[in-house]
């Protein structure tokens, strides 16, 4: 029978108080500055920034010291709060040959114009942990050398040359942009429409994708023509100026990803490309976003579709790491009513079985109970 | 006529960007050590919203939606009449508002030098100064390559 039940309010609340101890934590320890979050964990605002699908450092930097740390519950708390702001317009497309460059690497040419310029990178550090940090010593300034007047652009281009590539993606000339924060998801999707998904898309879950095309379930033959990471001026166009309204700039990760394809009855032997970009220094995100584009893109390149990474619904549906969490999370809140059906159906299940499995002791359990 | 018109705007957008890429601080201090005027009628905001940042696939393909920046806008008009607009990522109303009525006394011709000089001009500096310095940081990490001399001949 159900019996409806209410009750838990006086629970929740000092549950939620001493969610808010537990958040501060040791009141002799300093609380943390937005802007020590946002200058020293950079990286980790970058990536709440990006999955959050929102540029902005100092609510990505409250997000997570509101979210003690947990970055899917701070992507959370981002995207919760854009949904109460108005939408002002598109901004035009970025441009990333013109991006103040501040890493530039290139697996597939050594000289390139505008050369190697590794940037602040993980790469190529011992990965020892370093004691100095803990107990906070002083950091030198960087070094400088003069730079080249050199324009930097991107390797795609170079490649182009000699007609070995095939071309940055077009899509026909009267094709709107679609946006995956206005229409319902509709499979088979565009390629646009796979890129936003994949830009906001849990770094993990495109990591461990990535990968499996790497160790062979739909091999692809990557290279890293380019990462780029910098900043580039964002513009938007508005009635009430003559020229597009400047709005500053951001900083983004572009990857661009060559992979070798001996063709199919689509197309014929070339390099063929996977792209990545994301919002902040985010290079590893942009690489799997790169690997899992190229993937997607099987059925557009004649490609047998025999790998997980190439099922766009199976990746689309299951990259977002707010509805991922939403989903199995949500099974820890109460299902009594649902449970007491399934126990009741079980219970049924089980005598049946053993009514026709051992009829004797059956009968003996049933007169027991009777 | 035509072709002032165009370097009229031309340098109204690159003060707008100034604006905008300069922090709501710096605006403050120079704005208060110059004693420009604050006062001006809101139209419109200051107001925060969403923008949607496209990209090109494959960086200079089709459009994509990339996702979102907050951005914050100001419409103004000054006593005398003229209207400024501001639009500027970020959240800072404040700095919206004034970057609106300097764009305002941007297009009064007798207020343009005096906002160029003691406003725009040392934003810009600060900035250019920055970006040379992340500029000469990078170079530094230019990777030079040399080639071994293999000895067999």
């Amino acid at each position: 029978m159900y019996v409806a039940v209410k009750g838990g309010e006086a629970a929740i609340a000092n549950a939620h108080s001493l969610l808010a101890d537990r958040r501060r934590g040791d009141r002799s320890v300093p609380a943390l500055r937005l802007d020590q979050i946002v200058e020293q964990l950079a990286l980790g605002v970058d990536r709440v920034m990006s999955e959050g699908s929102l540029y902005d450092r100092e609510l990505a930097a409250l997000a997570i010291v509101q979210a003690r740390g947990d970055m899917i519950e701070a992507i959370f708390l981002v995207r919760a709060y854009r949904t109460t702001l108005p939408r002002f317009g598109y901004s035009k497309p970025i441009d990333t040959g013109t991006m103040r460059v501040e890493r530039r690497v290139s697996a597939t040419y050594k000289d390139l114009p505008g050369g190697q310029l590794l940037g602040p990178t993980f790469d190529y550090t011992h990965r020892l942990l370093d004691p100095e940090l803990a107990a906070s010593a002083d950091v030198a300034e960087p070094l400088q050398r003069e730079a080249e007047a050199q324009a930097m652009p991107r390797v795609s281009a170079i490649l182009a040359r000699e007609g070995l590539i095939e071309p940055d993606g077009e899509m026909p000339q009267d094709h709107v942009p679609g946006d995956i924060t206005r229409e319902p998801l509709e499979f088979p999707m565009a390629r646009d429409i796979r890129l936003q998904a994949l830009s906001r898309g849990d770094e993990g879950f495109l990591l461990a994708l990535g990968y499996s095309t790497q160790r062979g379930y739909a091999r692809n033959h990557p290279f890293v023509g380019e990462i780029r990471i910098g900043e580039v001026e964002l513009e938007l166009d508005v009635p009430e100026l003559p020229f597009a309204a400047p709005l500053g700039t951001v900083r983004v990760t572009e990857c661009q990803m060559v992979n070798q394809f001996k063709g199919s009855a689509k197309a014929p032997p070339q390099f063929t490309r996977g792209y990545g970009l994301v919002f902040g220094q985010s290079e590893r995100k942009a690489m799997a976003m790169a690997l899992c584009d190229r993937a997607l893109r099987a059925s557009e390149l004649g490609e047998d579709i025999v790998a997980a990474a190439q099922d766009e619904e199976f990746v689309i549906s299951h990259s977002d790491n707010v509805q991922a969490t939403g989903f199995v999370e949500h099974l820890k809140l109460p299902h009594y009513v649902d449970f007491q059906a399934e126990l009741d159906l079980v219970r049924r299940m089980r005598a049946e079985y053993e009514a026709r499995e051992n009829p004797a002791k059956a009968e003996e359990k049933r007169e027991a109970a009777e | 006529m035509r072709g002032q018109e165009a370097r009229d705007q031309a340098e109204r957008k690159a003060a707008m960007a100034t604006l905008a890429q300069s922090s709501g601080d710096d605006i403050v201090r120079l704005w208060n050590e110059a004693s420009l005027p604050s006062q001006a009628e809101l139209l419109r905001g200051p107001e925060t919203g969403l923008v949607t940042l496209r990209g090109r696939i494959g960086g200079g393909g089709a459009p994509f939606n990339v996702g979102e920046a907050t951005v914050t806008r100001a419409t103004v008009r000054l006593p005398s009449g003229q209207v400024g607009h501001c639009y500027a990522l970020g959240r800072d109303k404040q700095k919206a508002k004034l970057a609106a009525i300097a764009d305002a006394l941007w297009q009064d011709p007798a207020r343009r030098a005096e906002v160029e000089t003691s406003l725009i001009a040392p934003l810009r500096s600060a900035l250019t100064t920055a970006q040379e310095k992340r500029r000469a940081e990078t170079a530094a990490t230019k990777v030079d390559f040399f080639t071994m001399v293999r000895g067999e001949d």
